[in-house]
């Protein structure tokens, strides 16, 4: 069977690849700390030496339209084509390629639907910063095959927080059970207090700090239960109009199981929203410091 | 009044670069040319196949055509769309982040609950 060998968590900014690659005046002064902890970050995936990476993130109204609204949907395609021109255009991503990995994604698709998700899927599909910008933080490269896994975290009716968790664990048994002998690495993006077209957008912190310190608190220490007594649908409005893309962070707890504490924690106290980064593993880090097995 | 219809407009010229230049230099004239040619269009159709039923308000219509982020907030416009759009008009005019602040500060009045975004 296939090998899950790291679960990772992150909040996706589509300003990193500007500030980072930026140089001079243009440079902003957090640029040079935001690097160093995603270098960091980055090895914590580079140790699990994958060979696959599901991708689990959100399209922000640019392939899925209000028209035919999947809320669950599979990618499963040999290529994924990447970002789009408002994306260009807003924060000058770079246009990408990814391969697919159609194997895993046809054995989601068939054994997720028997388990009782009625997933979605698409054969031609064009992802979003919601899955390339934690390819331009962890895997630079691009080099992996990927399945991309959408939610829908913004146009309501959404699916209830629970539903996010459950279908994470529906995620992590199925990478579990794929008869394969590849790597695999589920990575998950998701916001903490987030306002976008609202009063409270472009802060100098995130909307909510108190929401993103027991945010972080209840993912480092997979505190599903207690994460799941106090965040609804309703309760997300709170801290911030774009903040229900905290559930695909609650996606990933459930990929990660209940009371898993993350073995790499770090954030970063940026203007507008806070920067978070998690990564359990499994299996455990053998002797030399990479991902057993 | 369709927010449907609303955010249809905004994903629609949002993602067409001719549509983004025509709405900044000539708001009122693509909102009437848009609903003429676009409102009714079912995406990724053939025009034969288009809708029959999808028209604006007058409210929604001087709200696009006075680029009201404001308005179209209140109105239950799903406010991603607006602003990424919004800001493809007009950050290009300001300095750093002066755009994005100043579309915030025109909105302090708006208390939670913010208008339902549900189409």
């Amino acid at each position: 069977m296939a090998e899950l060998v790291a679960v990772i968590a992150s909040t996706h900014h589509p300003f990193y690849y500007r500030a980072s690659t930026s140089t001079g005046a243009d440079r902003p002064p957090f640029a040079d700390e935001w690097v160093s902890k995603i270098e960091t970050f980055r090895e914590t995936l580079t140790r699990a030496q994958p060979d696959v990476l599901v991708m689990v993130g959100s399209d922000h109204f640019h392939q899925l339209w209000l028209d035919n609204m999947p809320q669950f949907l599979v990618g499963k395609a040999p290529v994924y084509d990447a970002n789009w021109y408002n994306e260009e255009r807003e924060f000058g991503l770079p246009r990408m390629r990814l391969q697919g990995q159609e194997d895993l994604s046809s054995y989601i698709l068939r054994e997720g639907l028997d388990a009782g998700f009625d997933l979605a899927f698409s054969n031609e599909l064009r992802i979003d910063h919601s899955i390339t910008c934690p390819i331009i933080t962890l895997r630079p490269e691009a080099d992996l095959p990927i399945v991309p896994i959408y939610t829908n975290i913004f146009a309501p009716p959404l699916p209830q927080p629970k539903r996010f968790v459950q279908l994470g664990r529906t995620i992590r048994e199925l990478v579990e059970s794929w008869p394969s002998d590849q790597r695999v690495a589920v990575i998950g993006t998701g916001h903490l207090s987030l306002e976008l077209g609202g009063p409270r957008q472009f802060g100098p912190h995130g909307p909510d700090p108190e929401f993103d310190r027991r945010a972080v608190e209840w993912i480092a220490s997979g505190d599903l239960e207690g994460c799941l007594a106090e965040v609804t649908l309703d309760s997300l409005h709170s801290p911030g109009n774009a903040t229900h893309g905290f559930m695909d962070f609650m996606l990933m707890m459930g990929v990660a199981g209940e009371g898993k504490k993350a073995d790499h924690v770090d954030s970063l106290d940026l203007f507008h929203t806070m920067e978070a980064y998690f990564t359990w593993y499994p299996q455990g880090l053998d002797s030399t410091g990479m991902a057993a097995p | 009044m369709s927010k449907y219809l609303l955010d249809k407009f905004l994903f629609t010229v949002d993602r067409d670069p001719e549509l983004v230049e025509a709405y900044r230099t000539d708001p009122a004239g693509t909102v009437e040319r848009w609903e003429r040619e676009y409102a009714n269009k079912l995406l990724n159709c053939h025009g034969a196949e288009d809708s029959t039923w999808q028209a604006l308000s007058a409210e929604e219509r001087t709200a696009l055509a006075a680029h009201d982020h404001v308005r179209l907030f209140e109105m239950g416009a799903h406010p991603f769309l607006t602003l990424t759009l919004f800001i493809a008009l007009f950050e290009r005019d300001h300095g750093p982040l002066e755009y994005q602040l100043a579309y915030a500060r025109a909105m302090e009045h708006i208390t939670l609950p913010y208008p339902d975004i549900s189409t």
